[in-house]
């Protein structure tokens, strides 16, 4: 009886040893759950080719489209946990409450969350790009290009994020050119070809020679390329969809950011975080600058992008008015990320009210 | 020599065997488009078909799937059996879904017995509520019900995008198009503990009963049929047609209330803009596919269901694009309705005679 306690006792050691060393040794696996099809050319198509940039790093990743954000995410997320992947990028922001419900019964799954809010288990981190300094770079090409001193702009949801944007964008805008205004669309919608199209069209229609959107399709630069007007690509480069009317692209690189995450996995230092990077990590990307732009606005940006990326200009540098006139950063000073988090009041300059 | 024959009356058999038939081609088929897309055949359909299932949790996931599939093809079978075509059971869903949410966040943070039974009463009234609008379209204006109940799908849609996006927010939330979540006291009371599979499946089992029950034990039944084969027949035997479209409308409505109120306080726990991938035009297939017969509707729902259940097994395990599920659905339908030739046609082989 002794000796064979002894015996389970060492075995017992033997095997906890081999399970140890074959735990550090497995590969890890990631896996994306993405909430349109990876041939949007927007949105998901980014996030895939962040992920193939995790594949090109030599770990195994799977992925699962077009997963609507009702019932069936929590499903998923459960299936990947259960079959042997370590982490787990959530990208739409309605899978906020499934992955922290699913994370809580996987502690030992690693769960990302794009560009939600909710961290409410030590294995759930979140992140999100500061798209808003891309922004500032269209709105300074937007202030220049145009003549009728009309911008439209797309947008999606009357979200912080989205809101941000437009400010950005618009104080940009104002600070080449005091005299333009934006006109907002709200298309209530990320991805829908047919509704973009015609929150485009309505814009062009109310004299908006430049178009930004904040909406996933190819379909608004088209428009406007039939309409003889300019664009912005958004997420992806979109200039081979429209290259008369795009001037640049906003690009989404999560490539980066993935690969990190996942080695960070692999080598056990992964740890909860909430990272929000923009164009200086290489989160944010701008495309190629078109050719139609004059060379002095083209060195002009250029320059603002090396500011922005190391952080000497700022996209909300006060003095920032609101629409009826109050101060919302005094001069000399900088928004807080808390302020932008919770962005949702419009800047002066911009025209109409947020949807309530 | 094969000759067409039309057969004297649809067979009874063939009524029966088609839907297999269906199944099977589509089996079939899939094989085949796995094949021409490069994977092996038995093992994509494997993954598609049994592994989803293959345990405890699978098979409860396919239930849950199943319940609202059922419950809304249960109550499109009222209106089918009788020749009312109501293809907006999306637009029912979803306005039953925002009244009985609009109650829970009513009660938010109260306890109560009371409070669960009123939310659901309150996703019924919302389906029969948004059903009766087509129906009364049709009885007193001769509208086409198919047209009515189908725009207002988008419609019901659009309220609720409204409301979540404005009025009925969650105010901690950042505007994000989402209300808070429910009280549980408001919420369905799951079955097993770690399973999804909540009292929800309870109410799809009583409307199977229940409608076996009207469907061949009742005057309703009787009229239904008839008006179903001949609504000259109908008026002929002097059936009041009015009432009787209201009714199935309304019954119909209730049922996909009733499968709305099952997804927000079951799985989802609160009001967002999706809260149904397209359950409402799926059961369309659910019923056919179940001849409109309340036990075959049971069936219907679980093939159909696991259609996405094994749409995503098959894109983790094999990298199949999750949308063959899509696909899948398509050819159930497509081969059913092509197969239904049999009932009117038969297929003789002939030997050559001199």
């Amino acid at each position: 009886m002794h000796k064979f306690l002894i015996r389970s006792f060492v075995s017992s050691l033997v095997l906890l040893f081999t399970l140890t060393v074959a735990a550090v040794a497995k590969d890890v696996k990631a896996a994306f759950v993405y909430i349109g099809p990876t041939g949007d050319h927007g949105w998901t198509y980014q996030h895939d080719v962040g992920r193939k940039a995790v594949e090109a790093a030599g770990f195994k990743t799977t992925y699962v489209e077009g997963v609507p954000e009702s019932a069936d995410a929590e499903r998923v997320l459960r299936q990947l946990a259960n079959s042997g992947h370590d982490v787990i990028f959530t990208t739409s922001f309605g899978y906020m409450n499934p992955t922290n419900k699913v994370a809580k019964e996987f502690p030992n799954v690693k769960f990302e969350h794009a560009t939600g809010y909710k961290r409410e288990h030590p294995n759930v981190s979140t992140y999100a790009a500061r798209f808003y300094e891309g922004r500032t770079i269209l709105g300074t090409i937007a202030g220049t290009m145009t003549k009728s001193n009309i911008i439209g702009y797309v947008a999606s949801f009357p979200i912080p994020e989205v809101i941000r944007g437009i400010n950005s964008f618009t104080l940009a805008a104002q600070k080449v050119n005091p005299n333009i205004k934006t006109k907002i669309v709200w298309a209530f919608t990320w991805y829908d070809p047919g509704k973009e199209a015609e929150a485009a069209k309505a814009l062009i229609d109310q004299g908006a020679d430049v178009i930004a959107q904040h909406t996933d399709s190819t379909a608004i630069v088209q428009m406007a390329e039939k309409a003889g007007v300019y664009a912005f690509g958004q997420a992806s480069d979109m200039d081979k969809f429209a290259p008369k009317a795009v001037l640049t692209s906003v690009e989404n690189n999560w490539g980066p950011y993935y690969v990190d995450r996942v080695k960070a996995v692999a080598n056990g230092t992964w740890s909860q975080k909430d990272t929000w990077h923009g164009i200086g990590d290489g989160m944010v990307v701008i495309s190629d600058l078109d050719s139609q732009m004059p060379a002095d606005l083209r060195s002009k940006v250029k320059k603002l992008q090396a500011d922005l990326a190391s952080g000497k200009v700022h996209s909300f540098t006060g003095p920032i008015y609101d629409q009826k006139g109050n101060l919302m950063v005094a001069e000399g000073k900088t928004a807080d990320d808390g302020m932008l988090a919770g962005m949702m009041t419009y800047v002066k300059g911009v025209e109409g009210d947020i949807p309530k | 020599m094969i000759k067409i024959v039309k057969r004297d009356q649809p067979s009874r058999a063939i009524f029966f065997f088609t839907p297999v038939l269906a199944i099977i081609l589509t089996l079939v088929a899939g094989g085949l488009i796995f094949f021409i897309l490069g994977f092996k055949p038995f093992e994509a359909l494997k993954f598609f078909f049994i592994v989803p299932i293959a345990d405890k949790y699978g098979f409860s996931e396919l239930l849950l799937k199943a319940t609202p599939l059922c419950l809304i093809a249960i109550g499109l079978s009222f209106c089918f059996k009788s020749n009312n075509w109501n293809i907006g059971a999306e637009g029912q869903l979803t306005f039953g879904a925002i009244v009985s949410g609009g109650v829970a966040l009513l009660f938010y943070e109260q306890e109560g017995f009371y409070i669960l039974p009123t939310v659901i009463l309150a996703g019924a009234i919302g389906g029969m509520l948004y059903a009766s609008i087509p129906a009364i379209l049709k009885t007193y204006f001769n509208t086409n019900e198919i047209l009515v109940s189908l725009m207002l799908v988008y419609v019901s849609k659009l309220i609720l995008d409204y409301l979540v996006v404005g009025p009925w927010s969650n105010p901690e939330g950042f505007n994000f198009p989402e209300t808070r979540q429910f009280s549980d006291s408001a919420k369905l009371p799951l079955l097993f503990e770690g399973l999804r599979i909540h009292a929800g499946i309870f109410l799809a089992l009583a409307a199977v009963v229940i409608s076996w029950f009207i469907f061949y034990k009742t005057y309703l039944g009787f009229q239904m049929k008839v008006s179903g084969f001949s609504l000259k027949t109908a008026k002929y035997a002097g059936y009041k047609g009015k009432k009787m479209i209201i009714l199935v409308f309304l019954i119909s409505g209730a049922c996909a209330g009733l499968a709305g109120v099952g997804e927000i306080t079951g799985p989802i726990g609160q009001l967002h803009r999706e809260i149904s991938p397209d359950y409402g035009f799926t059961a369309i297939i659910v019923a056919f596919l179940g001849r409109l017969h309340p036990v075959g509707i049971i069936f219907a729902s679980l093939v159909v269901a696991i259609t996405y259940l094994g749409a995503e097994t098959a894109q983790i395990f094999m990298q199949i694009p999750k949308y063959t599920g899509q696909v899948f659905q398509g050819m159930i339908l497509f081969f059913l309705l092509a197969s239904d030739y049999l009932l009117f046609f038969k297929i003789k082989f002939i030997g050559l005679k001199k």
